[in-house]
Order: C-alpha cells, then structure tokens, then sequence
C-alpha cells in the first residue's frame, strides 16, 4: 500500500495522545481528536479495512518517531465509538476486524445514485466492479471502494427501493431503478 | 553418691546427734568409694561421715540430709560372705537441689551402702528409721533454716563462671516469675476478651436493627457504657473518640509542632512522616499510629490549621487547611507548563517531597483536568493538558 503523506496533526506527536486519558473530559477530546484522525487517515489513504492485530504496523497507530503506540484495546474501544455514529462497523465477533467507513453508508449510497442519476443509468444493470472499478467512475469519491462496503452501501439504496442487487457466483450486479 | 555434700560438722539449730559409729565405708551404689574408715554419726537431720578424728576437731566432713533418705534397708549377707561387716543400703531422692559442693557431681545409682566393718546392734537401722520419720527438719523455724542457707548460698555463688551463671539464672527466674505472677490476671481476661468483644458485637448489632424501637438516649447510654469497659465499640468508635479530651489536645500539639514544617514542604505531609516527626519530636511518651490519626481526624472540626485528607488512592496527608484540591492542581498545572512534562520522581525532586505525594498531586492536577497522562514503558508521565488548552 502506497503510503500518502498525511500531515499529522499535533497531537499524533503529544505522547499523552497514546494513552487512554481516565479524566473524562479530556478522554473525550481525545477520542474526539482520534476519531477524526483515523477517519482522515483512512480517506487519505483509501483504507476500508483495519485489523487490529496489525494495527502498529500502520503508522496511524504507531508513532515511532515518539516511540509510542496506541494499545489495541484502545484502537477497539475509539472504533467502537466511531461505529456509533456509522463510521465504522465490527466485522467479527472479537473485533479485529473493522471497516471504517469516513463516509457512512447512507452518504456512500447516496454519492452512487447520485451518480447513477447524473449518468442516466437508471433502470440499467451495472456489475459492482464497473460501479467500483470502471473508467467512468475515475475522479468519483467512491472510486475503488471495497466490495464489501459497496455491498453494504447499496443494500441501504436496495431498501429505499432504489436498485436491486443481483448477486450471483459468477458476476455481481445492480439494477437501479 | 552425689548426695553428699561436704560440710561443717557442727550441728545445725535443733539437731542432736543420735549415735555415732567408726569405720564405716561409703558405697556408691554397689561401688566401693574411697571413703572408708571413717566416723558416721547419724543425727536427727543429717548423716556425717568424716575421716578419724576430723568431726571432733570441727574439720569439714561429708554430710548427707535425711530428708533426701526414702527408705532403708539391712542387706543380708551373702553366703559367701567372709566378712564381719553388715550392710545398710539407702534408697535416697532425686537431689533437690544442684549443689557442686560435693564429692561427687553425678551418680547412676540412686542408692548408697554404709558398710559397718565391727558390725552394729540392730538399734542402728531403727534409730535411722526413727530419725526419718520423724522429720525433725521440717519442724525446724523457717527463718532458721532460710537464714543460714542463703548465707551460705551466696558465698557459694560467688566461686567461678558457673556461679556467675548460676545467679544470672536465678535472677532471671525470679523475674519470670514475678512477672507471671503480675500477668495471671491478665492472662484471664485475655481468654475473657474474645467472647467480651463478641458479646459487645451482638448487642451493637442488635441495637443498629432496631434503631427505631430503642430511643435515642437508651442506646447512647448503652454505647457509653461499653466505651466505660474499654471496648472499642465499632458503632459508636468515630463520634466517641472525636470527643475525647485526649485527641483534642494531641491534635494542637501535633499542629503546633508540624505546621511550620508543613509549609515549608508545599503544604503537604504525607502521615507516615507526620508519625515519625511527632514521636521524635516528643522523644519519650511515643504516640501509637491510631492514636496519630484519631487526632488528626479530629482537626478539621477543630478548625485547626492543618487537615487530614485522604486521597483516593487511599494515601494520607496533613495538608493546611487553606490548601484544597484546586489550588495543589493549579500550582501543579504551572510546574508542567514549565517543564513541560513531569514523572512523579522529577516533581518529587522539585519540590522536595515525597514521590507519593508528588503523584498524588500530579494525579490530583489530572482530576481537575489540568494535566494528563503518557502511560508508556517508560514509566508514568504527566503533560500539561493540551487536550483541552489547544
């Protein structure tokens, strides 16, 4: 993975920024403060999916320049609470695995028809990958979207009645309406 | 044999001589000794045996106490016996006493033979016989027997290192002893005290379910009057003691004696060191741990100069009653806005205090959200909080 400068905000150098802060009011600054940094992280660096257990090889977790690291049962409880707020969503039980949504699926979904709208494919049939992959999508904000969360973005538009997924073994699909 | 101790011949108070005998042997047990041939008196207290001639000079001969005598018997003589002489054997007691003024220290046999070489009239075992049962010694004035005994013991005592030893010991049990005879009462209420403090525990129990069917003054008389026996009732222990004269007036002494230390220091003293200060202050009349707290527990309502307070990790301090959480979180906040960040050791050597109670300060800065913390393997440090400045 490539890796995109970011410029880090001041705190990500604060050696307190690593430690989960007992004092209510600051802890949720720092949460605060976490959130929107792995948020922008993720944008910047399109980064649909963290595992925990290999958090600290991410930079985002491990500042190695300070030479500290974000304990995992931190980086779970700050994703747990990006996930309230739709940012984020555990993908196993233990969660280890997340996917971090900087947009939430309602804002993915609604980027897509907004697309479908503009191109004038509605009523029309488009394999997840032309919708994720394919030329005309370039420049759009959802352009290489994980699968998974195209899935899951489309299954919102699917329950506002406005596309139908057509999920096969073979060759993944959506029919917009 | 070893019995025997050696002795002046003169009789004792009370003691008369019953009959006397010459060349008489000693055995020890079934072993002929050296001492043969000599002069044995029997008197109403003591059998002498002393070489010819020497008890009628008044020279030191051996003596040996009758009461010591259990039983005697005449030995028959063997068939094959040549001799003229009759045996007397004596099944004597353990000595009662250890005495190294003697012939002999130690002796397997529990008995002696007197051998009579010119033999003896029969009247010789009954006269012995008469003379233990009797038992004129014990009749003997007590005084009279204590008085030249201790004399005699003491001389006796003065000889070498063993009797150095030996009155070392003897000092040492008597103050064993008297200090068991000083403890016996309190040895009874010792095994007392269990089932008094149990006793007190029901009661008080009791009385807390029903705090509604009892009035208010039955009760307080009642707390009062097992405070009167001395037990710590565990209702009543705070407000009881708060009110004690004691703790009013050790707590203005305690105030008296640390509050210009306790200013010096940053307004803080942790009660460890308020416990050794006091007591070394007052060099004798040591004050107990509890009764240091129980004291300071009290100043506050006393409106004295300094408190007690108690931080929530559970660590204790005398702190001057104007200082209060704010004021240690704020100085504390203005010392990491210098140094810009803190272990509680660096604050701890900046300040000249404890490192407890630097952390407690520091942890007391972060509860009022002016630092927080950097929890890493490097240890604990605290930076001014940014979090909530920037």
């Amino acid at each position: 993975m490539s890796e995109v400068e970011i410029e880090w905000p001041w705190q990500y150098s604060f050696p307190p920024f690593f430690t989960l802060q007992p004092h209510p009011e600051t802890r949720s600054k720092q949460v605060s403060a976490w959130k929107s940094l792995i948020l922008e992280y993720c944008q910047k660096n399109r980064l649909f999916i963290i595992d925990v257990r290999e958090a600290h090889q991410l930079p985002l977790f491990h500042n190695s320049s300070i030479n500290r690291k974000l304990d995992p049962s931190v980086i779970i409880s700050i994703l747990s609470e990006l996930s309230k707020t739709g940012n984020a969503a555990a993908l196993d039980k233990p969660r280890h695995r997340w996917e971090v949504y900087w947009h939430t699926l309602e804002e993915w979904a609604s980027m897509i028809y907004e697309y479908v709208c503009d191109s004038g494919m509605q009523n029309s049939v488009l394999t997840l990958f032309e919708l994720a992959q394919g030329d005309d999508v370039q420049g759009r904000d959802f352009a290489g979207i994980h699968t998974d969360v195209l899935i899951k973005a489309l299954r919102v538009l699917e329950s506002e009645r406005k596309c139908e997924l057509i999920l096969s073994d073979e060759d993944q699909g959506v029919k917009f309406f | 044999m070893n019995r025997w101790k050696y002795a002046s011949p003169l009789l004792l108070d009370n003691e008369a001589t019953a009959i006397c005998k010459k060349n008489v042997r000693i055995y020890d047990g079934d072993q002929k000794t050296s001492f043969e041939g000599g002069e044995l008196i029997i008197t109403t207290h003591r059998l002498l045996w002393g070489r010819p001639g020497a008890i009628s000079k008044g020279q030191t001969c051996l003596a040996l106490n009758l009461s010591l005598v259990v039983y005697i018997e005449e030995e028959s003589p063997s068939a094959f016996s040549f001799s003229r002489s009759r045996k007397i054997i004596l099944y004597l007691s353990e000595p009662t006493d250890f005495d190294p003024n003697g012939p002999q220290q130690t002796s397997i046999y529990n008995f002696i033979k007197l051998s009579f070489r010119e033999g003896f009239n029969s009247d010789v075992t009954a006269i012995l016989n008469d003379c233990i049962q009797r038992k004129q010694w014990e009749t003997q004035v007590n005084a009279a027997v204590a008085a030249p005994k201790v004399t005699q013991s003491h001389i006796k005592l003065r000889t070498g290192i063993v009797g150095i030893e030996r009155s070392l010991q003897e000092k040492q049990k008597a103050a064993d002893e008297s200090i068991s005879v000083a403890f016996q009462d309190l040895s009874k209420l010792m095994t007392m005290a269990k089932e008094m403090v149990q006793l007190s525990n029901t009661i008080s129990t009791k009385i807390k379910e029903k705090q509604g069917d009892i009035t208010e003054d039955e009760t307080v008389r009642f707390k009062s009057y097992l405070l009167s026996l001395g037990i710590d009732d565990p209702v009543t222990r705070n407000s009881y003691k708060s009110e004690n004269q004691f703790y009013r007036s050790l707590a203005k002494q305690i105030c008296d004696i640390l509050q210009s230390h306790i200013e010096e220091m940053g307004g803080m003293m942790a009660l460890t060191d308020v416990f050794c200060r006091v007591n070394r202050a007052r060099g004798l009349e040591l004050l107990s741990p509890e009764d240091i707290l129980s004291a300071c527990q009290i100043m506050e309502s006393m409106n004295l100069p300094l408190k007690l307070y108690q931080f929530n990790s559970g660590v204790m301090v005398l702190q001057l009653a104007t200082l209060d959480d704010e004021s240690v979180a704020e100085a504390t906040a203005i010392l990491l806005d210098d140094k810009g960040s803190l272990s509680s050791e660096e604050l701890a050597q900046t300040l000249g205090i404890s490192i407890t109670l630097a952390k407690e300060r520091l942890l007391t800065a972060e509860k009022y959200g002016k630092s927080c913390r950097d929890d890493s393997i490097e240890g604990l440090r605290f930076y001014p909080n940014w979090f909530l400045t920037h």
